[in-house]
């Protein structure tokens, strides 16, 4: 008898897509959260609607190491025939295959370390339901039942579980419990239940939620003022703004009216969607759109016009793998260069890096702050894994103390009161000048704006001196916002250390087991996660304060290492880049090895 | 390079009901070639917005990219303006609209900016029925870059150059009219008795109001092989119908003999008055009005005058049931939910 593992554990559903496994996985995903236990989820699926393969990682670990596991699962339930081989070697040795045995499975495919728990799920379907959409449906939920039966979960929990998501509809909560108790029953009758992996209660759950990083994009534009949303579908930032229309038609809609209190358009393209979003800006109300890589592409021209013009927008990037149409479902950190730089000429734009859906909701709030305040445009760097995946995260916050930043807009009563108002002139020296909005005074503070050089009182000039003197001034604006930004996050180790892992959103999730697994390796290392771009000054200094700094990065060619080396005017010899850019979450084992093989490395050229 | 005019005006300028003067509606000094028809334009939109005694501040300036886009620089002083990116105007006065329904929305474009780089921006704001005044000033040619032949160029035309146009060209008018526009008008801009009361309705059209303005380049395309040069124009222009615009204050008093005159009650009670010179002309049939435009063409004429109207036309924000108040004013109180709904929005994912 091998070892019982007790809340460690990583649980593979091998799936078809568009059989609505995905929420049956998520159920069993939510019951270990019921339970007290830290628990992430990763779907992972094709760029296709119907048929091919999709997985769905659950890892259970009670030290909240909640990142992607590297290596094979503990326990995969198999479902899907194109992808079976595959997912039965996919089983760590001793683990656990669950599988339909409706039919028998040749012998050919029987490996002789691992367990297969055969469970005739296709046949139990026939057999109890009469309705073909719920014999396809009902065999995720049989499986998630004979689970928790396998596992020890709490078969109340699971129930409250489908009384809660089916609040409404009621018609489906029996049949789900029935189903539920199908496969539990079965594999209580058919096995040695428990297994060796289990999951027994505890309280380490505090107050987190389990939520993706898009509805915290959503709910964070909602509560930071949006009103004006231009977009276009793009996987995987479509459903922040759907998310964004189902809790607008919630929670925005006038009481006395029932008029809306927003306007969404789906434009044609991404180029139209930032040209409403900036139309939006310039007009004075908080707008956004939301898009990915190939999207950021199109809308760079108008990223330039808006940081030349000097016009508040937001735009939330959910980053996939690139490059052109790259691995559109699949998640990378790939845009940091095009985003930092978007748009031809001497282009700067403000970047947020959000690591948890309580940070894509903060952010994205502040965003529309930042965006009033700096006048320029403000983007969120998610990703597919943050954006699309559920995860354990702080509950969001927002204390109604919170006021809107609207920056320097002047009302008509400043107007009256000002001699002479020119619109780029830097009254205050930070940089950020006073804009006014159309419609508020009948013979002052109208102006011109456009994407051409113009003086400070924004008639067009071609003058060099005009020219660069604007320039300078967009620099110093730039500037003014390292004051206006959140700083990067530092944690000192236990020990002292001259190493130091730079790293920033997602990387999140995997960062504190690489860092536990280093130390049990006697590298101590110290942690620095960046938030936003402009960098502060407490990035250079984390560099200089260590001999060795690696930059963690989800891409291939070390984009935030070349970006901290331009901006900051590093030695590029003080960063080493570990590099994760194959599609998926990285890991800690990843980020351990990159380490492990530089400092080899560099202990081979010493000696 | 722009330049301010001389405040001084005679004291006998006639003042409209605001008290102001057309003088208060003008822009900067135009940078456009002498005798250019987009001045004859922007000259037309300051009478326009003067007769129509609207308050500058209520009115926002949209262009995109070109000479005729350098143009609303050149009036309307006091007015908000956004000269944005080449063919992109639309999706820019899209957001600017649903940020504030309560100001007009004047839009000038060009054949390049239109019916080239942004023919599929312009064709969706048209699909989206947002209300504004679009006016494209098409010359039929590239004047910024030096006289390259325009998608809206006639087949067969040659530019100054020499180059022969091979294609069919763009007709804006009847694409606005296929597409659902509720006011379409092609107008010349050396006519200004034509040009401004049909810019003057467009203005109290509620929808989306197009406006295709033959406007002759001087430099580049008023030669002899050319189809829009003042000379062509000139010869072969036929209207419609000859339009008059009576504003809602005005006492209607003119008899209406049957058959030859129509009014229009526009969105806000103002009337378009349209005497026909051609007495089948109906501008309230969009097939025929395409039918029109396109045997004209064939006969070497162009056909001006409105074209088409909606009087029933309803607007973006209505068909999107936006609030009253301009969204761009609704206070953080009414826009944000609390921290006691989001505490409930938390217990959801738990």
């Amino acid at each position: 008898m091998s070892e019982i593992k007790i809340n460690d554990l990583v649980v593979k559903f091998a799936n078809t897509n568009g059989t609505g496994s995905a929420s049956a996985n998520n159920m069993f995903a939510k019951a270990i959260m019921r339970m007290g236990i830290p628990v992430s989820a990763k779907n992972i699926f094709p760029s296709n609607i119907q048929g091919a393969p999709t997985w769905y990682d659950v890892r259970i670990n009670e030290q909240n190491f909640l990142g992607r596991r590297a290596g094979k699962s503990d326990i995969v339930v198999a479902m899907n025939a194109q992808s079976f081989v595959a997912d039965i070697n996919n089983v760590c040795d001793g683990g656990y295959l669950i599988y339909d045995n409706s039919k028998q499975l040749p012998e050919t495919l029987l490996r002789d370390n691992i367990h297969f728990l055969g469970i005739p799920i296709s046949s139990i379907c026939l057999k109890e339901f009469q309705n073909p959409r719920q014999r396809q449906l009902f065999k995720n939920v049989i499986y998630v039942g004979a689970l928790a039966a396998l596992l020890n979960i709490e078969f109340d929990v699971l129930k409250t579980l489908v009384r809660d998501q089916f609040k409404g509809k009621e018609k489906l909560i029996a049949p789900n419990i029935f189903a539920l108790e199908l496969g539990h029953q079965y594999a209580i009758n058919h096995f040695d239940c428990p297994i060796n992996y289990r999951i027994e209660r505890r309280d380490l759950i505090g107050s987190r939620i389990m939520v993706d990083g898009n509805t915290g994009c959503a709910l964070g534009a909602l509560y930071g003022g949006a009103t004006v949303v231009g977009w276009y579908p793009i996987t995987p930032s479509t459903s922040v703004i759907e998310k964004f229309a189902s809790y607008c038609q919630r929670l925005r809609i006038d009481p006395a009216s029932g008029k809306k209190n927003y306007a969404i358009v789906q434009a044609e393209d991404e180029l139209a969607a930032i040209g409403m979003a900036i139309g939006g800006g310039f007009n004075g109300a908080r707008s956004f759109t939301a898009t990915s890589g190939p999207g950021v592409s199109l809308m760079a021209e108008f990223l330039g016009l808006a940081y030349f013009a000097e016009i508040p927008v937001v735009l939330m990037n959910i980053q996939r793998a690139g490059p052109s149409t790259g691995m559109p479902t699949r998640t990378q950190q790939s845009d940091i260069t095009a985003c930092a730089y978007a748009s031809h000429g001497d282009t700067k734009q403000v970047l947020l890096f959000p690591d948890s859906p309580a940070e894509c909701f903060e952010l994205s709030a502040m965003a529309f702050d930042l965006a009033d305040r700096l006048q320029t445009p403000i983007i969120i760097m998610s990703d597919l894994d943050l954006g699309m995946n559920d995860h354990l995260s702080p509950p969001f916050q927002w204390t109604d103390k919170q006021k809107y930043d609207l920056g320097k807009v002047l009302s008509i009563r400043e107007l009256d009161n000002m001699k002479q108002y020119g619109r780029y002139r830097d009254v205050d020296g930070d940089g950020i000048c006073y804009r006014t909005i159309a419609g508020t005074h009948p013979n002052k503070g109208a102006f011109f704006t456009r994407g051409t050089s113009r003086n400070q009182d924004a008639v067009y000039s071609e003058k060099s001196a005009d020219y660069v003197e604007n320039m300078e001034r967009l620099t110093r604006k730039f500037e003014t916002a390292k004051h206006y930004l959140p700083k990067a996050e530092i944690s000192k180790g236990l020990q002292n250390t001259k190493v130091g892992l730079v790293y920033y959103g997602t990387t999140s999730q995997a960062i504190n087991e690489a860092r536990f697994m280093l130390q049990q390796q006697g590298i101590p290392v110290d942690l620095m996660r960046i938030l936003a771009f402009p960098f502060g000054d407490e990035i250079k200094d984390f560099v200089d304060h260590h001999e060795q700094v690696f930059v963690i990065e989800q891409n291939r060619d070390g984009q935030m290492r070349s970006l901290l080396i331009t901006e900051l005017e590093i030695n590029p010899s003080q960063l080493d880049s570990i590099l994760n850019f194959d599609g998926l979450a990285v890991t800690a084992d990843a980020i351990v090895d990159g380490v492990q093989a530089q400092m080899d490395q560099q202990q081979q050229e010493v000696i | 390079m722009s330049f301010a005019k001389s405040k001084f005006h005679h004291k006998a300028l006639p003042k409209n009901e605001l008290g102001l003067t057309y003088r208060d509606y003008e822009g900067a000094i135009s940078t456009l070639c002498a005798g250019c028809g987009h001045d004859s334009i922007s000259s037309a939109i300051v009478h326009a917005c003067h007769e129509l005694s609207i308050e500058p501040h209520h009115i926002v300036k949209m262009s995109g990219i070109g000479c005729s886009s350098k143009a609303p620089n050149y009036f309307l002083n006091n007015s908000h303006g956004f000269n944005t990116v080449h063919g992109r105007m639309p999706s820019v006065t899209t957001g600017a609209n649903m940020a504030n329904k309560n100001l007009k929305y004047l839009a000038m474009s060009g054949d390049g900016d239109s019916a080239s780089i942004g023919l599929g921006q312009f064709a969706h704001v048209v699909r989206r029925q947002l209300d504004m005044v679009y006016m494209v000033a098409n010359n039929g040619v590239y004047g910024l870059t030096k006289g390259q032949l325009a998608a809206t160029s006639d087949k067969g035309v040659k530019n100054k150059a020499g180059e022969i146009s091979l294609f069919n060209d763009i007709d804006l008018c009847t694409m606005a009219l296929q597409l659902g526009a509720s006011f379409v008008a092609r107008c010349f801009s050396g006519d200004k008795a034509q040009l401004v009361p049909i810019i003057k309705a467009a203005m109290s059209h509620k929808g989306f109001a197009f406006i295709d303005i033959i406007s002759p380049c001087v430099t580049f395309n008023n030669h002899p092989d050319s189809t829009r040069s003042y000379d062509y124009v000139q010869d072969h222009i036929t209207t419609g119908a000859i339009t008059d615009y009576v504003p809602i204050k005005e006492e209607i008093t003119k008899e209406i003999p049957a058959g030859r005159f129509e009014d229009i009650c526009l969105h806000d009670g103002s009337i378009m008055r349209i005497n026909k010179l051609d007495a089948d002309y109906d501008t309230s049939n969009r097939m025929k009005a395409i039918i029109d435009v396109e045997e004209h063409k064939q006969r070497g004429e162009i056909l001006t005058g409105l074209l088409y109207v909606d009087p029933t036309s309803r607007s973006f924000h209505e068909l999107n049931e936006t609030t009253e108040t301009s969204l761009n004013q609704v206070k953080q109180d009414i826009l944000c939910p609390g921290q006691r709904v989001l505490a409930n929005i938390n217990d959801g994912f738990r």
